[in-house]
């Protein structure tokens, strides 16, 4: 055992160097290239910049809203809801947010509301909704802001991003980008 | 096809894909052949040894190879205790996040240093920049322990006659050297380029397009990510781990983050083939630990893609499947596909979280970490699968009449003895860790979710732990004296013990004289023995975990309807 010691905090003191320092050191000057220069993606519009990847919370009825999030999207706290499938009082507040949807959107039948507009996201930052989570929000900002469905319709396809190569993964639009286009359109 | 489904086709084909060269590579650097590598690791390793003082040349017994392996641990974890309850004045804290507490720090020094990296902290408010790099070293050199132990089981069960096993740092240098650290760099700067932060600069802030002011977490996570998942490894840089859009920030990352995770498990089986010359061998435990990993995925896939009935009830579609604790951008598949990939090999990061997964999801994430060697963590889940092989043999020797023998050796009952310890160590750290704290109204009151799913909360901690994996249902509030203390012990316990057990055995039967193969050995690169070994590990499991099982995720689904 004795004859181990010493090697063995040495050797550490070398993996420390190299893998804190070295490697880090490497990454980070890698980072330095990409978009965004390690310090995430962002968009500017108006004078303001945003991070691109981060989910918002979205809840006047003037814009798209996002996923509901255990973390009310703070972004230095991420969290999801960690609810069972049958804890009741988590069964209560997915009721709690289908009735509030159905007020603002009145002109929405329960059997079209998707399921992420009603469950809270695992990171509560979730950035994206499902093609049909925008499109059942049509109809309110429609009215809301005047403009004509068929131009929303339009503004959702051309901000749906399609599945990974064409055939992976799920189709999804970044309410943000969405949002912030929305904007652009009045 | 649904494109979902699709997409984890790809992720599976993806990683196979490029596991089995990796694991021809893997197999040259434990043989010491040449690489292409080699023009920039030999200088590299020569400098590690010279400055660390040792001769790498020097051979080792069994023993000495364990008794290096566990001091070198410890002197991790003295290092890990010091860095972790001093954080708060040291460098490297620009949001002045506290120091941890003893007890929570000796869980996360234990929990790293053993490659389980349960988390019962957040990364965004529990740690500092430089607590953060000290345990990113942990993941690299825990990986690299996990890997230099393979390498020396692979080197017991080679020789036929007068063994030499090589020397432990240098077994453990070429696998942090020539194996995670090129690996770690390409998948680093992959996340990189795709929006992961790797950043000193503290917290930063955003006026949201409504309005409100957010602060927003960030640091050298690209860096983290890489080796959390190469490593088997598997704790966060954040919260909510590889779910935040931080860590993992599209589908193309989510694919990379998951052939990252479990490309040197399946490459390890390859290159054990290569280093004994039994190629046929890697080839029956590469079908008995896919057969149980498929079955798994696929099952969990389907639970989460048909969705919640207790919402469908309600009213609401479930065409997305179940979306609690999901992102959008994986979806129900490819979270449900993740959930079992990161159980079944060690990891336990997690996309979406577990505590909102189906019940029969959640049995199905738990028996992955019961089993624990369907593929299994970087090394040791060979070691795993190495233990059950033996207990194959044993069975069947005795059904068929034969003397059981394993690569030319008998097995006698001293090595049969470790591995009975071995096998049945998981299930007793499990099930009496989960009935002490079922009894004890201090671990009672962690519970966040009522019923059945409470129970499984509680089972699922002592099983992550035990299975040195570090997922969690993470609406336990696990941050307190006996949740921090009680799976500490069991983590050491279930790292250090399952490494010793199998570095015995096969040092043990190295010892032994070789016997050539004849008419009366049992074949055991065989289609008939791999189901052999299958059946052991199904009726383990089966026996042992039911039960248990049964009052916790089976309970809850039949509570669905």
């Amino acid at each position: 055992m004795k004859n181990n010691i010493l090697p063995a905090i040495r050797l550490t003191l070398v993996c420390l160097v190299f893998f804190c320092g070295i490697y880090t050191a490497i990454i980070w000057g890698v980072a330095q290239v990409s978009s965004g220069g390690g310090k995430g993606q962002t968009i500017t519009q108006d004078g303001k910049t945003y991070y691109s990847n981060l989910g918002q919370n979205f809840t006047s009825d003037q814009y798209f809203w996002s996923r509901p999030s255990a973390a009310s999207y703070n972004s230095a706290g991420s969290s999801g809801s960690n609810k069972g499938p049958t804890n009741p009082d988590y069964l209560a507040e997915v009721q709690a947010r289908i009735d509030t949807f159905l007020v603002h959107n009145p002109e929405i039948d329960l059997a079209q509301i998707p399921s992420d507009l009603v469950t809270a996201s695992g990171s509560g930052l979730d950035p994206h909704i499902s093609v049909q989570a925008a499109l059942v929000q049509v109809k309110r900002i429609a009215k809301k802001r005047n403009l004509s469905e068929t131009d929303l319709t339009n503004l959702i396809q051309n901000h749906t991003e399609s599945p990974l190569l064409g055939f992976a993964g799920t189709e999804k639009i970044n309410v943000l980008q969405l949002n912030l286009a929305l904007d652009q359109l009045q | 096809m649904n494109t979902e489904i699709l997409g984890v086709i790809l992720m599976f084909a993806a990683t196979v894909a490029l596991a089995i060269p990796l694991g021809r590579y893997i197999g040259k650097v434990f043989q010491y052949e040449r690489t292409w590598l080699d023009p920039l690791f030999n200088p590299l390793d020569k400098l590690f040894f010279k400055l660390s003082g040792i001769d790498p040349s020097r051979d080792m017994s069994w023993k000495a190879h364990l008794v290096a392996l566990l001091t070198i641990n410890g002197s991790w974890f003295v290092l890990s205790m010091l860095v972790l309850t001093n954080m708060s004045w040291l460098p490297l804290n620009p949001d002045g996040n506290p120091s941890m507490s003893p007890d929570l720090a000796f869980n996360t020094s234990i929990s790293f240093v053993c490659n389980t990296n349960l988390q019962h902290y957040s990364g965004e408010t529990g740690i500092s920049y430089l607590g953060q790099l000290i345990l990113m070293l942990w993941q690299f050199v825990s990986a690299g322990t996990g890997i230099a132990i393979a390498a020396v089981l692979f080197m017991a069960m080679k020789e036929k006659t007068a063994p030499k096993l090589g020397n432990f740092y240098s077994f453990f240098v070429r696998s942090c050297t020539r194996i995670l650290f090129p690996i770690a760099v390409v998948v680093a700067s992959i996340l990189a380029f795709n929006g992961t932060p790797m950043t000193w600069e503290g917290k930063g802030t955003q006026e949201t397009l409504e309005g409100e002011t957010v602060e927003v977490s960030t640091g050298p996570v690209a860096a983290f990510t890489a080796i959390k998942h190469l490593g088997t490894n598997g704790g966060g840089y954040f919260g909510t781990n590889s779910a935040h859009p931080f860590e993992n920030p599209n589908y193309l990352t989510n694919i990379t983050e998951m052939v990252t995770q479990m490309i040197i498990p399946i490459a390890l089986i390859f290159a054990m083939g290569y280093v004994i010359n039994r190629p046929r061998l890697s080839k029956m435990i590469f079908g008995v630990m896919t057969l149980g990993f498929l079955l798994l995925a696929v099952s969990t896939v389907m639970f989460e893609m048909n969705g919640n009935p207790k919402i469908t009830q309600m009213g609401i579609a479930q065409d997305m499947g179940s979306m609690e604790g999901k992102e959008v951008r994986f979806g129900a598949a490819a979270s449900g596909y993740w959930s079992i990939a990161t159980t079944v090999i060690s990891t336990g990061s997690v996309n979406a979280m577990h505590d909102s997964f189906t019940p029969l999801s959640n049995m199905n994430q738990l028996l992955g970490m019961m089993i624990n060697a369907f593929y299994g963590g970087v090394g040791v889940g060979m070691l795993n699968f190495y233990v059950f092989i033996i207990l194959a043999v044993f069975i069947s020797g005795l059904m068929v009449g034969r003397t059981p023998e394993f690569l030319g050796k008998k097995i006698g009952a001293q090595e049969m003895k470790i591995a009975m310890i071995v096998a049945l160590l998981h299930p007793f750290l499990i099930l009496v860790g989960t009935a002490i704290a079922a009894s004890s109204p201090d671990a009672t009151a962690s519970i966040s979710n009522p019923g059945f799913h409470g129970f499984g909360q509680m089972l699922y901690e002592f099983t992550s732990s035990s299975a040195n994996n570090g997922s969690g249902m993470e609406g336990l509030g696990d941050n307190t004296l006996f949740w921090n203390i009680s799976t500490g012990i069991v983590m050491l316990l279930g790292r250090f013990l399952p490494i010793i057990g199998p570095i015995a055995i096969a040092g043990i039967l190295a010892n032994k004289k070789y016997i050539p193969e004849g008419n009366g050995t049992l074949k055991t690169d065989t289609t008939t023995f791999g189901m052999m070994v299958f059946a052991v590990i199904a009726l383990i499991a089966a026996l042992a975990f039911f039960p248990a099982l049964t009052l916790g995720p089976l309970a809850e689904y039949f509570s669905l309807y």
